[in-house]
């Protein structure tokens, strides 16, 4: 039985080592290819009619103007009569012509005819909803009622945070071919091998019959895992014009309207406890949407699971606006932020310093260690101690506050197989079906591999994106970077243990007693006797040797090559013009573990790109729609804010590399990181006004409103 | 997108006679080509003013600075005879904090581009009827009492009219006229009518600027530091006499259809000495006619910081 086991910390010499990604000049030259990328030759373009009705039953569809244009190759009915349309922004149809501005043309000149029906957008107010509120049922542990009752403090807070959108920059979409035989399919996606078996079952065909590549693709977050109506309709609209490959993307505004959200979350909060800051009692009654299926429910209290008497009302309500689909940690930034902030009222209640309150009640949670640790060193890195002042002590026009957000995540690796080839000229290749979203996976697989045959980077040819390649789970939930590591770690070593048993006899040592190390062979514990790996792989014959290395999700954990459950805390730095109600932020700093890191420098990079998407989440993002129309009216990059560079101020990273967590074996890092951001943010921000703001983003109007309340109260 | 013709005329009168029904004027392009993508417009000819030259260049005539309309923002905010006079101009355009559009980005541009109102850009016309008023007007004006709750979206405009700047048109007849600049953004009363007064076949072919010194300065109050558009602005000039004013000049941007002169402020300044008292006491009288609509009165307070900060900048003194 092979030793899959990672080296010891202190023997690795590419895992664990501040690499540049790979493909970063490819990406930052232009030369990477994106599937939106993809112009091939005779190539179509396509374009949806969508629905600008909320709510609206079709009743009739005449595509015949469309079909008379010059150029227009093949249209396509997708909601026909009869169907009742629950958002705006619904595929109506679809058109492909030699142009974009052809099938723009086109699908304008279809006519369709609706029975508008009344419809609901906006969950803010949940008084105004009326039957499209659902009750989740109550949930009591412990006697909530009395530990109000007989506390020594309490608080009661509204927290809000809205719909939110994954804006990608490369908006959903792909570019597909339908041969005589199969299907080319080019499609921006976090799922390489399981969206060509999705397309197939949208199109009835066999899975066999697709064959996906993306080698590169312009975020996802979450939302593009499957192959999506709209991948559907560009394959049937190619079959209808004759095979040409056809390219369908969302343009901007469809993709802020229907390509995912992630859920709002508002809630009535009330907090007991004692003057010491201990927490006794929790109630919330809270309310989410995220389109016309309801909402998330986030976990409520979060990370703070074991408040001894709570009571949890939640409702879910159903809004006629684009769907939901997982948005980096679903329903995580949400429970942090209503949880956090609540916790810091009753921090502020009671004049504390809500560090110590976090640290007083970390035997709530589950890892309370982990999170003590790793407060301290958030508070060491932003001078928390030497800042920190009551917000109601602050004085001036312009003040500064500090907050605090923590995270919790699995992020155990999925499922996932490799194969490792080692050519007799000793090149290696690595063949593997998952994807690069953007984490630098190409570049943590190549580290493995190299560690594990000893050799350097640019020894180890990685090939994904591909699903002819062996299959590797999808990229959610963090899972990637623990399911890819552990099966190529596996590949590596059977491929190199099938090396060692060809080399062993001319050597006259036992393969056991061989390892590969500096781009030899070598006998262990006498270095003289060795070959380069160059001459060993000679001794092989013709053939060449490939492995397979599989990540069972089961077994895993047993391994030890990866596990789940990464915590962090966030800590931010704001500053607030008190006469605008202006928000900027100072800094924010990380501090997260994630067991084994292979790569500190892209984790890192990883994130601040979490601790960006906090400050637009915190300051700017919000889906905003309008009740008579319907619509969504900031279904552009203009009014839907995302930050610029002077917006993010300066960001602070400390993975957490120690020898305790390395020993834990690799954990996922994408979602946790994106988790305690916008609760770090909204409560720096409270404390530099002496007054919470009830609902993110922190909008000038939403600071002034808050201040002025607290005047009037 | 419709098609539409291009022409590339060199001089103003082959531009003019370029410009029948139908037809647009392009210069920067950073906004009229969204419109047209976005089809609020459907030109059926582009008129490309770039390539005349006398519609170029910054300089000094007679009583007059003389900036030409195809001068990029960045041109503007870049040249020293405008350093050295109107920082209220240079702040005005660095307040579009996008190079590119900076670059691109013309000064008639900046005045003639339309609003950005978001019921109109998604084709409920400029008026939009009924739904700013119930909908989502947190970004529209909170002054003008008619039927126009867009915010002219123009960043100059509100610095040229505070330093009393006149704008030269040429119409297809041969002759010009001089329009002050307080004269030129209007409030549209029915939908069809435009917000700016340039009819469709004239062109800016001068923006004139008085010389006097006076101190002058722009503060923009923007939610994000990254490009956005202004929540409110504020642009003064200060005439001064000794350490006191002689005379003031006060125009919010971005709180209406049209700038907003703030009068009664103006007036109250008259011999007064600019502390942070007396600018704020003159941005509190600015937004005192405001009438903000369901979600924007916040806008009000901004509005009255953007006044006591441009004060107090002009006058160099600290603003927070």
């Amino acid at each position: 039985m092979a030793e899959y086991k990672w080296p010891p910390m202190e023997q690795r010499k590419l895992m664990g080592k501040r690499i540049a990604r790979l493909d970063g000049p490819m990406k930052s030259s232009g030369r990477a290819k994106y599937p939106s990328d993809m112009n091939q030759p005779g190539l179509l373009f396509a374009v949806l009619l969508t629905s600008p009705h909320a709510h609206a039953k079709v009743k009739s569809i005449d595509v015949a103007p469309a079909k008379a244009i010059k150029g227009v190759t093949a249209v396509r009915v997708i909601s026909g009569p009869g169907t009742e349309i629950q958002w705006a922004g619904t595929e109506v149809a679809a058109v492909s012509a030699v142009t974009e501005e052809i099938a723009r043309d086109a699908a304008k000149a279809i006519v369709v005819e609706y029975e508008v029906l009344t419809h609901l957008v906006k969950e803010e107010n949940l008084a105004k909803v009326g039957p499209r509120a659902k009750a989740a049922g109550e949930q009591i542990t412990g006697d909530p009622d009395k530990a109000f009752q007989d506390s020594e403090a309490k608080i009661s807070g509204d927290y809000g945070i809205p719909v939110i959108t994954h804006c990608c920059l490369e908006p959903h979409g792909s570019v597909v071919a339908w041969g005589n035989d199969k299907i080319d399919f080019w499609p921006s996606t976090q799922a390489v091998s399981t969206v060509g078996g999705d397309l197939a079952k949208l199109l009835e065909l066999p899975a066999t019959q697709v064959k996906v590549d993306c080698q590169y693709m312009g975020g996802g977050f979450g939302s593009k895992f499957p192959a999506d109506r709209w991948g559907a309709e560009a394959a049937r609209l190619s079959k209808e014009s004759g095979g040409r490959p056809v390219k369908l993307f969302l343009d901007r505004a469809t993709e802020l309207t229907i390509a995912g959200v992630r859920p709002s979350h508002f809630a009535k909060i009330k907090v007991a406890g004692k003057k010491d800051g201990t927490m006794t009692g929790w109630q919330s009654e809270s309310w989410a949407s995220g389109g016309i299926g309801g909402g998330g429910m986030a976990p409520l209290p979060y990370v703070f699971t074991n408040i001894p008497n709570r009571r949890m009302n939640h409702t879910q309500v159903s809004l006629n606006a684009g769907p939901a689909r997982a948005w980096r940690a679903p329903n995580h930034p949400q429970a942090s932020f209503l949880t956090c902030s609540a916790i810091s009222d009753f921090a502020a209640e009671i004049g504390m310093d809500p560090y110590d309150v976090f640290l007083k009640n970390l035997d709530l949670t589950l890892r309370a260690d982990t999170y003590r640790k790793q407060l301290v060193k958030g508070a060491e890195l932003i001078d928390w101690k030497k800042k920190f002042q009551l917000g109601s002590a602050k004085t001036g026009n312009i003040r500064r506050g500090l907050g605090i957000g923590i995270a919790t995540w699995g992020g155990a690796g999925h499922a996932s197989k490799c194969r490792l080839t080692i050519h007799p000229d000793g090149t290696v290749e690595v063949e593997i079906g998952s994807q690069d979203i953007g984490t630098a996976t190409r570049t943590c697989i190549t580290q493995v591999a190299a560690e594990t045959l000893g050799l350097p980077m640019s020894a180890v040819k990685v090939k994904l994106g591909n699903n002819s390649y062996p299959p590797s789970g999808p990229s959610g939930g963090s899972t990637t970077i623990g399911g890819v590591s552990s099966s190529t770690r596996k590949a590596a070593v059977n491929a190199l243990e099938k090396l060692l048993e060809k080399v062993a006899p001319g050597m006259g040592v036992p393969p056991d007693q061989l390892e590969a190390n500096d781009s030899r062979i070598v006998a262990k514990g006498n270095p003289n006797k060795a070959m380069s790996w160059k001459q060993a792989c000679q001794k092989m014959g013709p053939t060449a040797i490939s492995e397979m290395g599989e990540n069972e999700p089961r077994s895993a954990a047993r391994e030890g090559l990866n596990t789940q459950g990464a915590s962090g805390i966030q800590m931010a730095e704001v500053e607030v013009d008190m006469e605008t109600g202006v928000v900027r932020i100072v800094e924010v700093v990380a501090v997260q573990d994630c067991g084994l890191v292979v790569n500190p420098r892209t984790a890192e990079s990883q994130v601040a790109g979490a601790l960006i998407m906090s400050v637009c989440s915190a300051l700017m993002e919000e889906r905003i729609m309008d009740q008579t129309t319907g619509r969504v009216l900031n279904a552009d990059m203009e009014f839907y804010k995302l930050a610029g560079l002077p917006d993010v101020g300066k960001l602070t990273v400390h993975m957490d590399i120690t020898k305790e967590h390395d020993s834990r074996g690799i954990i996922g890092l994408g979602e946790p990181c994106a988790i305690g951001g916008v609760a770090a943010i909204a409560n720096a921000a409270a404390n530099a006004l002496g007054v919470r703001v009830p609902m993110v983003p922190l909008t000038p109007e939403r600071v002034l409103a808050a201040l002025a309340n607290r005047r009037n109260a | 997108m419709v098609n539409f013709e291009y022409a590339n005329p060199t001089t103003v009168k082959e531009a003019l006679s370029l410009l029948t029904a139908g037809a647009e004027i392009l210069a920067g392009g950073t906004d009229l080509l969204s419109l047209i993508k976005d089809d609020v417009h459907q030109p059926k000819r582009l008129v490309n003013i770039k390539g005349i030259k006398t519609l170029g260049g910054i300089s000094k005539i007679g009583n007059n600075f003389r900036i030409g309309p195809t001068v990029t923002l960045d041109e503007l905010a870049s040249n020293p005879l405008i350093r050295g006079a109107f920082p209220a101009l240079v702040q005005a355009s660095l307040g579009i904090t996008s190079p590119q559009i900076r670059n691109m980005g013309t000064v008639g541009g900046d005045l003639c581009q339309r609003p950005r109102c978001w019921y109109f850009r998604t084709g409920n016309g400029l008026l939009a009827k009924g739904l700013v008023e119930n909908g989502e007007n947190k970004y529209h004006a909170i002054f003008g009492t008619g039927a126009a709750h867009f915010v002219s979206a123009s960043s100059l405009g509100p610095a040229l009219m505070a330093l009393g700047a006149t704008l030269k048109i040429a119409s297809p007849d041969g002759k010009t006229k001089d329009v002050p600049v307080s004269q030129f953004f209007k409030a549209p009363s029915a939908e069809g009518e435009r917000e700016i007064a340039l009819a469709a076949n004239e062109i800016v072919t001068d923006i004139l600027i008085p010389t006097p010194p006076t101190k002058n300065a722009t503060y923009e109050v923007r939610h994000r530091q990254a490009v956005d558009w202004p929540l409110a602005t504020a642009s003064v000039s200060l005439r001064m006499s000794g350490s006191k004013v002689a005379a003031a000049s006060i125009t919010m941007g971005h709180v209406g259809p049209t700038p907003v002169r703030a009068t009664e402020a103006e007036k109250m300044l008259i011999g007064q000495t600019i502390t942070v008292d007396s600018a704020e006491k003159a941005g509190a009288m600015a937004v005192m006619g405001a009438k903000p609509l369901s979600q924007n009165a916040y806008k009000m307070q901004l509005a009255k910081v953007a006044v006591k900060r441009a004060l107090l900048t002009a006058a160099g003194v600290k603003t927070v």
